[in-house]
C-alpha cells in the first residue's frame, strides 16, 4: 500500500510537472514548431518551395535590437505575374511573426527593407506568396552578439 | 506619434520604379519587458503601415513586436501619374500619423 501510494505520488508529481512545464516556459517562447504553425497560417495547405526569395541580413549582428534586413523576390511584378505578399518569420523569437508585407503589381519591384529584433542567434525565414498561388521561401542564419532585451 | 522622415523622389518619369524610404520615431514596446517594479510593460507598437498613391493602395505592412524601435521601412512603387503618395502609420493605441508627398510624373 505504502509503495503504491509512493508510486502514485511520483506519477502525479511527474504529471503535475508536465502540466506546469508549458506554463513555466510561457507563451513568450517561440520554437521552430511555432514558426511552422505561423507558416501554416500563411500558406494553408499549399507547398512552399525554396528559392526566388533572397534575404540580405548580416551573418553576424552586434546588436539584436536592430538588425537591418532586406528581402527581395525574383518577380517581373507585372499584372499577370507578381508577388502578393512577403512574410518574415523567426524560429526563436517570442513571437514567430516579424512582419507581413502586402504588395502588388504597383510595387514595381518586390523588395522591402526594415530593421528587426532578434532575441538570440537564429534562422530568419522569408516567405513570398506569388500571384499564381505558389509560395517560395528563403532563409538566413544570423549570429547575435548582444540579444534584444526580451526579459528586462 | 512624433516625427516621420520620408525620402522619395518628388519627380519621376512615367513608369519609373521609385524607392520610398520611411523612418518614424516610436518606442515599439514589445510587451515582453518588465519595468523596475517587475510589472510587465504593456505592448505598444505600430502595427500597421499603409501607403496609397492617388487613393489606390500600393503597399501595406503589418508589424509585430520584432520590428526594431523607430521603425525603418523601405519599399518600391511605380510612378504612374502626378499625384499624392500618402503614408499612414497606426499604433496599438489607435494613434495615426499621416504624411503626404507630392510626386510629379513627366
Amino acid at each position: 500500500m505504502g509503495k503504491v501510494s509512493r508510486r502514485r505520488f511520483i506519477m502525479s508529481a511527474a504529471g503535475g510537472l508536465a502540466l506546469l512545464r508549458p506554463a513555466l516556459r510561457g507563451s513568450a517562447e517561440a520554437s521552430p514548431e511555432s514558426a511552422a504553425a505561423a507558416l501554416k497560417a500563411i500558406r494553408g495547405e499549399a507547398p512552399i518551395r525554396e528559392g526566388k526569395v533572397t534575404l540580405d541580413i548580416p551573418p553576424i549582428a552586434e546588436n539584436g535590437n536592430s538588425v537591418p534586413l532586406t528581402v527581395s523576390v525574383e518577380s517581373p511584378m507585372s499584372t499577370a505575374e507578381h508577388v502578393r505578399s512577403i512574410h518574415v518569420l523567426t524560429e526563436e523569437n517570442p513571437l514567430p511573426n516579424v512582419a507581413h508585407f502586402t504588395l502588388g503589381p504597383r510595387a514595381g519591384k518586390a523588395q522591402v527593407s526594415t530593421r528587426i529584433r532578434l532575441a538570440k542567434s537564429q534562422k530568419v525565414i522569408a516567405v513570398a506568396a506569388l500571384s499564381d498561388g505558389s509560395f517560395w521561401s528563403g532563409s538566413a542564419e544570423v549570429v547575435i552578439t548582444l540579444a534584444a532585451c526580451v526579459e528586462e | 506619434m512624433a516625427k516621420a522622415l520620408i525620402r522619395m523622389p518628388t519627380e519621376a518619369k512615367r513608369g519609373e520604379v521609385v524607392e520610398v524610404k520611411t523612418l518614424i520615431s516610436h518606442p515599439m514596446e514589445t510587451g515582453y519587458r518588465r519595468d523596475s517594479m517587475g510589472q510587465p510593460i504593456p505592448r505598444h507598437i505600430i502595427n500597421r503601415f499603409v501607403c496609397t498613391y492617388n487613393g489606390q493602395e500600393v503597399f501595406r505592412a503589418e508589424f509585430f513586436p520584432a520590428i526594431a524601435a523607430n521603425p525603418f521601412l523601405s519599399f518600391f512603387t511605380v510612378a504612374t501619374e502626378t499625384g499624392e503618395v500618402v503614408m499612414q502609420w497606426t499604433d496599438d493605441q489607435g494613434t495615426t500619423q499621416t504624411e503626404t508627398v507630392r510626386i510629379t510624373v513627366t
